[in-house]
């Protein structure tokens, strides 16, 4: 019952369970983020941009989704959808609100999209400003400006402020075994249930570690190849 | 209306269980806040304290706690630490029964961990901003090393962590909600149970939302009040 001195070798049984609990992790995480990141984008320039009438919503969007726990999110998505299920039924979208892991990914989404669009904001405010009238003078259209000065410069700006955001997702996640998901959160609590034995949580915490690290790394390394031209011998 | 009605007061309503729950809320956070901030404190003068081995420390103990989810820093408290004071129980008392540490302590233990790791964090960058001169004027003006950090120091420290601190203390308001899935009574628990009675979980998860979003609301323009009395006196340069 208590492999307290022998952690390696207790993980034998567990690697199984433990490696698809990772995959559902990395899953659940991308898809919500690129989903945002999509999302995001558009969002984000309305938002700096746009006029204050358009403006207002969308701050009190992010205002809400940063304001409140993603537990809550993620509640008011999976267990609030059922008080509208006749309704939900009768508009053939109920087979998607009873899936745990399409609510998970819905409410992660709306969260993300609400961090990400902050961040580009942020970002396209810091382009600078003559590089765009540089582009104008060249007589570029907006969106050859966009495509080649603005959001490149935006991105580059944005890049590790947006890796935080995408690693505080990733380790918000684990509130999807909350809602019965086998993440890696959801496989390592089941593990602990069965075995009593606390080093299943150490194993968990070097797969989140590690999974963390790997994304920082290659993270950086992409930020390396944004900002190649700025790079001094 | 007939919806209000399971907000209201009283032995029908669930107003009075969720401002309870919204109390527990509060006090968990508020209790963390300060333990949390003290941990901080000391973890970030261990890495700046010039002592590899302290350093190596303080940055394995930043880097593990902010790499792993809060959800499985609270699992591991709850769950480890209850295991140890079973331990420890029977050691001394080979009959004692099953000792279970309370959600509400393992919460502020858990959540004051996490606070502590991204505190030190943010203190240290606050430290390395520090005007290096100030430190030299007051040890130059005779003042003991504690005395000009308390009086030189840690005034414009305060000034610098400020928005970064404020930023944790939003996040620790918002992840006290985790405490609810190892059964405190929160805000957020009390909505769980709320709908498990009324089978309404929309409108009591909105209106707990509506709660969260306005103590994050109000904290916002409490530390934005903070941030402009730290700032007094300085001169901000012309842009």
């Amino acid at each position: 019952m208590n492999s307290l001195m022998d952690p390696v070798l207790a993980l034998h049984p567990w690697l199984a369970r433990l490696l698809t609990g990772m995959a559902m992790t990395l899953q659940l995480t991308a898809t919500a983020v690129l989903i945002a990141a999509a999302l995001a984008l558009p969002l984000a320039i309305l938002r700096a941009r746009g006029t204050p009438w358009l403006q207002t919503p969308l701050r009190l969007y992010v205002s809400f989704f940063r304001g409140t726990p993603l537990l809550v999110q993620l509640f008011l998505v999976y267990y609030g959808s059922g008080q509208f299920r006749p309704e939900l039924q009768q508009l053939g979208l109920w087979w998607f609100f009873r899936d745990p892991f399409y609510c998970a990914v819905t409410a992660f989404t709306l969260n993300s999209v609400a961090y990400q669009m902050e961040i580009l904001r942020g970002g396209l405010l810091a382009v600078s400003r003559g590089e765009v009238e540089a582009g104008l003078a060249f007589g570029m259209n907006r969106r050859l400006l966009y495509r080649r000065i603005i959001l490149p410069n935006a991105y580059r700006i944005a890049w590790p402020a947006l890796g935080n955001e995408i690693i505080l997702l990733l380790k918000a996640s684990a509130i999807a075994s909350v809602v019965t998901l086998l993440d890696l959160m959801g496989q390592t609590r089941r593990l602990f249930a069965s075995s009593f034995d606390i080093s299943v949580y150490l194993w968990a915490a070097v797969a989140y570690l590690l999974i963390t690290y790997t994304f920082i790394t290659l993270w950086r390394r992409m930020e390396h190849r944004l900002s190649r031209h700025r790079q001094r011998s | 209306m007939e919806l209000l009605s399971y907000l209201s007061w009283g032995p029908h309503g669930w107003g009075d269980e969720l401002v309870r729950g919204l109390g527990v809320t509060l006090s968990l956070a508020l209790t963390t806040l300060p333990l949390g901030l003290l941990l901080g404190l000391l973890i970030a003068l261990a890495s700046v304290s010039g002592r590899p081995v302290l350093q190596r420390l303080a940055q394995l103990y930043t880097a593990t706690l902010r790499g792993i989810p809060e959800l499985l820093t609270l699992f591991v408290v709850y769950n480890g630490a209850a295991m140890l004071l079973n331990q420890l129980a029977r050691h001394v008392n080979p009959d004692a029964g099953f000792v279970e540490l309370s959600p509400f302590v393992a919460g502020v233990v858990a959540l004051g961990l996490v606070f502590s790791a991204f505190a030190a964090e943010v203190l240290r960058g606050a430290w390395l901003a520090l005007d290096k001169g100030q430190r030299e004027a007051a040890r130059a003006l005779g003042f003991t090393p504690w005395l000009g950090f308390w009086l030189v120091e840690f005034p414009p420290l305060l000034r610098l962590a400020l928005p970064g601190l404020g930023n944790l203390w939003l996040n620790l308001l918002k992840d006290t909600a985790l405490v609810s899935v190892i059964a405190l009574n929160d805000l957020m628990r009390m909505a769980s149970v709320a709908v498990g009675v009324t089978k309404q979980p929309f409108l009591f998860y909105l209106a707990v939302s509506l709660l969260y979003w306005l103590l994050c609301v109000l904290s916002e323009a409490a530390i934005g009040r903070l941030e402009q009395h730290l700032s007094r006196g300085l001169r901000r340069p012309a842009l």
